[in-house]
């Protein structure tokens, strides 16, 4: 097992102070940087980019809501004030790639920041995960074994139907080894948690029950151990869940860069 | 008798011309009241969505069978035109059968496809009224979806009743007209027995020349007559789907689902806001209103989406808002802004071509707040819709409208809109904290 203190998280402005050049930046996201449960996905990713010796940097301090939930709620003024002094931020570092975790941040810097001048060959962390796995950066060994573990996946909207990213997230979850099994509403009849468009910073209107209750039900059914996702909210949702119905002893929910992790032992 | 025919005829072909033609120019000033929108870039590309998504019918094959049943339908409703078209032409000219000396030993070949083809129709049409009526299927209910009370729910079995009468009609009179030509009436041209009709000759039996003469004649007219009719009504009606799905499906959107529309309005002002621009640097034209409160600040493609509109329902029974009981149903938001279109449309009528207001918007007085607060935008209503209408595009504008005119937001949306603004994060953190997650890492 690696020394914890060999891990590196570069900020942009160190590299740029050393004259260096990421390969790729990590947008964190504010979920990222401040939830205390996906603060661990976070982690559990910097340890993968750190054995896989990707020179990645983050931006630290200096990063900002993409905007997405000020946009998807209505209010323009404040996810354009936002974008563009990202904008302004990536630019200044020159950032050429990007990649993150979250769904809703990758959507936003790949597909909206362009037509506010900003443009950058954006990757969510599962097409990132998936190349390395190809690409023998990243192999499944040396830690937890998933073998016959039954695993269901998620999809989160913003990754599915927003950008028809399905298999990558699948690919991963493939490189495992696990028994992956499909709920009935997955892909393009993937069944949103219910944390999109703002939802997550606000209750829910009034109805006969609750959309991550629905989703997890579904979840449950299909006997998986674990739930894996690929998005922050997802994780609030589907986690929130799994508490309501009292699974918590018995499901686990993981986003895929925490289950690599666990199977190269980080 | 047979002058006074021709002339019945032609003024019923030519009173519905001007029907249709008069709704559809309402229709088209109406769509056109909304704001204009580029979507006539890729042409090829267009035109292939087109030709998949509209043409070939490609995301109706989704549930197989309904899609194999719908397709039977759009390919009677194409190709019986053709024999529409014989239809007309006798009906001009007081003929019977023009195109059978002209095809030959091809044309009963020919309408027995046609009856074919009708047949499927007929056997279609009665599964899809099944599903409504008896099956009772979930979508369709309006004691489960409200907005299919009344009107909606009686449009659809409305149009599957016609279409039954039709192809009953066209079987019937050719069966009649069989038997005719069995008896050497003058007037019926020899071409032999159908594919279809000649099994319903037997219903027949019995009957006398001029009765099986006035049957014929009663048909032909039903026929004819239900096809004019349907014409008009469809206008009017869910069933408008068959002209403007493709238009509806050309001008989709071609960009990724989750791109949400750019307003360039709102992007001068952040730029003067940021010291990027200077208020000099641009006329500063203030928008009337950011985003929608009524038909007109939606984009024509909006209202093109609404007078599209099938009602059949998958998105919101794909909606994860709907399907766990909140108000918001995207099929409601389609048929809320075609009525209001409609609405709209009538005025103008009494008005002399112009709007005169009438105190109404679509936010409030047709669509609720509660409905659009619903929303996920998980785009699951974008992804069923077999002929890519998105209602979630209206539903954002709402949202603009109400959050920045109306300054109406949720109080916790209020306060996750001021944490942005101050700590460049949703949530109540300081900025300056955003990094210490990589303590965890770094000390370990």
């Amino acid at each position: 097992m690696m020394e914890e203190s060999t891990y590196k998280v570069p900020t942009m402005a160190e590299m740029a102070a050393a004259n260096e050049t990421p390969e790729v930046l990590f947008w964190v996201g504010c979920a990222g940087s401040f939830d205390d449960r996906y603060k661990k996905v976070t982690v559990a990713f910097v340890k993968i980019l750190n054995k896989a010796g990707v020179k990645f940097a983050v931006l630290g301090t200096e990063e900002s809501c993409t905007g997405d939930p000020a946009r998807r709620a209505g209010n323009e003024f404040t996810f354009q004030m936002l974008a563009m002094s990202n904008i302004q931020v990536l630019d200044m570092y020159g950032v050429k790639k990007i990649v993150t975790a979250c769904p809703h941040c990758f959507n936003t810097l790949k597909n909206e920041y362009p037509e506010l001048g900003g443009n950058y060959e954006v990757v969510h962390h599962s097409e990132y995960l998936q190349q390395l796995i190809n690409e023998g950066r990243v192999r499944i060994e040396g830690g937890e074994s998933f073998k016959g573990r039954k695993i269901t996946f998620h999809d989160s909207c913003y990754l599915g139907r927003a950008n028809d990213i399905y298999e990558a997230p699948r690919h991963v979850l493939e490189a495992l080894d696990a028994d992956l099994v499909e709920m009935k509403r997955c892909r393009t009849k993937g069944l949103c948690c219910g944390a999109g468009g703002a939802q997550m910073f606000k209750e829910p209107e009034h109805g006969r029950k609750d959309i991550n209750v629905e989703r997890i039900e579904e979840a449950l059914s299909t006997g998986a151990d674990t739930i894996a996702v690929a998005c922050p909210f997802c994780m609030v949702m589907m986690t929130d869940g799994v508490k309501n119905k009292e699974k918590e002893e018995h499901v686990r929910v993981f986003d895929l860069a925490e289950l690599i992790a666990q199977a190269e032992g980080l | 008798m047979e002058i006074l025919g021709q002339i019945l005829f032609i003024a019923v072909l030519a009173a519905t011309g001007w029907l249709v033609y008069k709704r559809a120019i309402l229709i088209k000033s109406t769509i056109s009241l909304g704001k204009s929108e580029e979507r006539t870039d890729q042409p090829a590309r267009r035109f292939a969505t087109m030709l998949r998504i509209a043409f070939g019918q490609k995301k109706m094959f989704d549930r197989p069978l309904i899609g194999f049943l719908h397709f039977i339908v759009y390919a009677g409703f194409i190709l019986i035109n053709v024999e529409v078209l014989e239809i007309i032409l006798d009906g001009l000219s007081g003929k019977h059968r023009l195109f059978s000396p002209l095809l030959g030993s091809l044309y009963p070949v020919l309408i027995g496809f046609f009856e074919f083809l009708a047949a499927g129709v007929l056997i279609a049409c009665g599964i899809f009224l099944i599903r409504r009526t008896i099956v009772k299927t979930e979508r369709f209910q309006p004691a489960r979806h409200r907005e299919m009370n009344g009107w909606p729910a009686l449009d659809g079995k409305i149009i599957l009743l016609f279409e039954i009468v039709l192809m009953a009609a066209i079987l019937t009179m050719n069966a009649a007209d069989s038997v005719l030509q069995d008896m050497g009436s003058t007037h019926y041209t020899q071409t032999g027995n159908f594919l279809i009709s000649q099994f319903l000759k037997p219903l027949f039996t019995g009957w006398s020349e001029p009765t099986l003469i006035i049957y014929e004649r009663t048909a032909w007219w039903l026929h004819i007559l239900g096809i004019f009719a349907f014409a008009v009504y469809l206008t009017y009606s869910k069933h408008l789907h068959i002209a403007l799905a493709f238009p509806n499906t050309y001008f989709s959107h071609l960009t990724p689902k989750g791109e949400m529309n750019n307003m360039p309005e709102i992007t001068k002002e952040v730029k003067i806001m940021l010291g990027l621009e200077t208020p000099a640097d641009s006329a500063n034209e203030v928008p009337e209103r950011f985003g929608a409160k009524d038909v007109p600040d939606l984009s024509w493609k909006n209202l093109l989406d609404a007078y599209s509109c099938t009602e059949c329902g998958r998105c919101s029974a794909a909606c994860p808002a709907n399907l766990t009981g909140k108000k918001l149903s995207p099929r409601k938001i389609m048929m809320d802004t075609r009525d209001r279109l409609e609405d709209i449309g009538r005025n103008m009528q009494a008005n002399g071509g112009n709007f005169l207001p009438d105190g109404k918007n679509l936010m409030g007085d047709y669509i609720l707040e509660e409905e659009i607060l619903a929303c996920t935008t998980c785009n699951a209503c974008v992804q069923e819709c077999p002929i890519l209408i998105n209602p979630l595009d209206i539903i954002l504008q709402l949202r603009r409208h109400q959050v920045m005119d109306e300054s109406k937001a949720p109080a916790s949306w209020n306060m996750m809109f001021q944490n942005l603004d101050t700590n460049r994060a949703p949530w109540k953190f300081s900025p300056g904290d955003r990094f210490n997650w990589a303590d965890a890492v770094k000390i370990g």
